[in-house]
């Protein structure tokens, strides 16, 4: 953190993973999609946020990782089935999470809408549903977050993962 | 536990000044009682009668250069953001709205962790305790003015335009920044985050702002007492119905508001320091009054089980005592003590509002909510202004 504040997000990366370029991975285009998606079908998260492309690889699965315009860092996590089982993002601003949630955006609305506890207060947001888990924390200028589909992760890999 | 506290960073740490500065922190706490800088602060249940640690306090907004005022009661403080926000259905008096660059009326969606509020920007004087701050542009938080935009609602988080969602007649946002938005949102085109909108009665559109046309932190905007604010709740060792405490403006301004032997903990661009807990440091950490507990990593990161009726708390089997080190970008360091206790048997104490021991699973950092303020002053020092503590952002305590 202290080293380089230019790489905040990338030094947490090269921490963890191997950083490969798009082209040394061998796909033939940058390749996203929201929550659920096929990896091969989409690039309509990247045109959506006007992002930069990264892709990382560890050993269970692939990460593509979009740095938009506004400072917002989004990683898509793949499975090697080709499935998109997570995403993760932090920055200054909160992203579009229809677009990222995709088809499971109306599922975790509804959630939220229906999840009331008895006490009010001002605290992070988790909705955890058999299939799927939502948590967002932070606070103005700084969010963090991550979704992910229990059921569909990797073997081995473990909500600590997708971040 | 001061003296153990002050002893572990003694040992730790090769810097007599840091030793000095914990030194300091041995004194009793001292909590102003009045002054013309000096605003009464409460924890309560708020005004829908169920807000878990939630601090309030009341503000005083004016039609700009009239004395035409309205005392608001039940404004959350709230040191994670910026700008004064009120529900339009708590005011009696019409402040005055503030128009785009394209004189169309402008609006905001700002998003918090907990949901949006959505409204106008409109410009008041805003009065709490002695000190005044003229044409300040503030949201008030109604969706009957202009409809929510649909990106506001894609951000996916629900909205807090009414009192029942809201659990308060307003917030007020007194953080480390001066705007709430900040250079993001004086640029065109993709690099604005989205958060104002020049709303024509064809519709609302993104728009650039100023900064000065943001909504500010009021404190920045006062004739005096304005480099930043010093919080001072009491203790608490027990669930209570309710704590009374200080919000004091100004950085060593005045004789009640002294950085004393404070640590200073410079923050990041994104408002945070660095909260190393078991060995891993986590960098996304921020001290936040409007954050209702401890809030931190995972129940799998932990240990620490969730709730089995809300899995936002922690339901430890047993109190857990924990400790964990903060780190400002400018080297300040030390360590906190704290307690996790479990969720559910503290909500069992009905009538209380104040507890110092609740926690939860966070995301990615630690989150000091308000139990961290209880027992200390902690003090916010504004962006680009200069106090005792040096040039903001920082918190010191």
């Amino acid at each position: 953190m202290k080293g380089g504040k230019c790489c905040r997000f990338l030094c947490l990366q090269r921490r963890r993973l191997v950083v490969l370029s798009v082209m040394a991975l061998g796909f033939t285009s940058p390749v996203f999609a929201a929550l659920g998606g096929d990896a091969a079908s989409v690039q309509a998260d990247q045109r959506h946020f006007q992002a930069t492309l990264r892709s990382v690889r560890s050993n269970s699965f692939q990460v593509q990782e979009l740095r938009s315009p506004t400072g917002v860092v989004v990683r898509e996590y793949v499975s090697p089935q080709g499935r998109v089982f997570g995403v993760a993002w932090e920055g200054p601003w909160m992203p579009d999470m229809r677009q990222l949630l995709g088809s499971y955006f109306e599922q975790y609305q509804q959630a939220l809408q229906s999840s009331s506890t008895s006490q009010m207060g001002r605290k992070p947001l988790r909705i955890d549903l058999p299939g799927l888990a939502v948590h967002l924390a932070g606070h103005p200028r700084s969010y963090t977050g991550q979704a992910y589909l229990p059921d569909t992760m990797p073997t081995g890999t473990t909500a600590e993962d997708v971040r | 536990m001061r003296a153990r506290l002050v002893g572990m960073v003694a040992a730790l740490s090769a810097l007599a000044g840091v030793v000095i500065a914990c030194g300091g922190s041995k004194r009793s706490q001292l909590i102003a009682s009045s002054g013309q800088n000096v605003a009464p602060v409460a924890v309560s249940n708020g005004p829908t009668g169920n807000y878990v640690n939630g601090l309030f306090a009341s503000v005083t907004v004016c039609v700009p250069s009239t004395s035409n005022c309205q005392t608001i009661p039940d404004v959350l403080v709230d040191t994670g953001s910026t700008g004064l926000r009120i529900l339009g259905t708590a005011l009696t008096i019409s402040l005055s709205p503030q128009n785009a660059s394209n004189g169309n009326p402008m609006a905001e969606c700002l998003p918090f962790i907990s949901g949006f509020t959505w409204g106008p920007v409109e410009s008041a004087d805003v009065k709490i305790a002695g000190e005044t701050a003229t044409a300040v542009p503030v949201q008030v938080i109604d969706e009957s003015k202009f409809p929510v935009p649909t990106a506001c609602k894609n951000l996916g988080v629900t909205s807090l335009d009414t009192l029942q969602t809201l659990g308060a007649n307003g917030v007020l946002g007194i953080g480390l920044f001066a705007q709430d938005c900040g250079g993001g949102c004086v640029q065109t085109g993709s690099s604005n985050p989205g958060l104002y909108y020049a709303c024509p009665a064809a519709g609302c559109q993104v728009t650039a702002v100023p900064l000065a046309q943001q909504v500010q932190n009021p404190v920045a905007m006062f004739a005096s007492d304005n480099n930043g604010i010093v919080l001072q709740l009491p203790a608490v060792t027990a669930p209570e119905s309710g704590l009374n405490g200080s919000l004091v403006f100004g950085i060593g301004t005045q004789s009640n508001n002294a950085l004393g032997g404070a640590t200073v903990y410079t923050v990041d661009q994104f408002g945070n320091f660095t909260t190393t807990y078991k060995g891993t440091a986590y960098s996304n950490s921020f001290v936040d009054s409007g954050s209702n507990g401890y809030f931190f990593l995972s129940s799998g990161a932990t240990g620490i089980p969730d709730c089995s009726m809300d899995t936002s708390f922690y339901c430890p089997a047993s109190t857990q005592k924990l400790s964990a080190t903060n780190q400002g970008a400018n080297g300040g360091s030390g360590s906190v003590s704290f307690s996790v206790a479990n969720a559910q048997s503290l909500f069992a104490n009905t009538g209380a509002s104040t507890f110092n021991n609740l926690g939860g699973p966070g995301s990615g950092g630690f989150d000091w909510g308000l139990p961290f303020f209880f027992g200390r002053n902690v003090f916010v020092g504004i962006e680009g202004k200069t106090s005792p503590g040096g040039t903001g952002p920082y918190w010191a305590y």
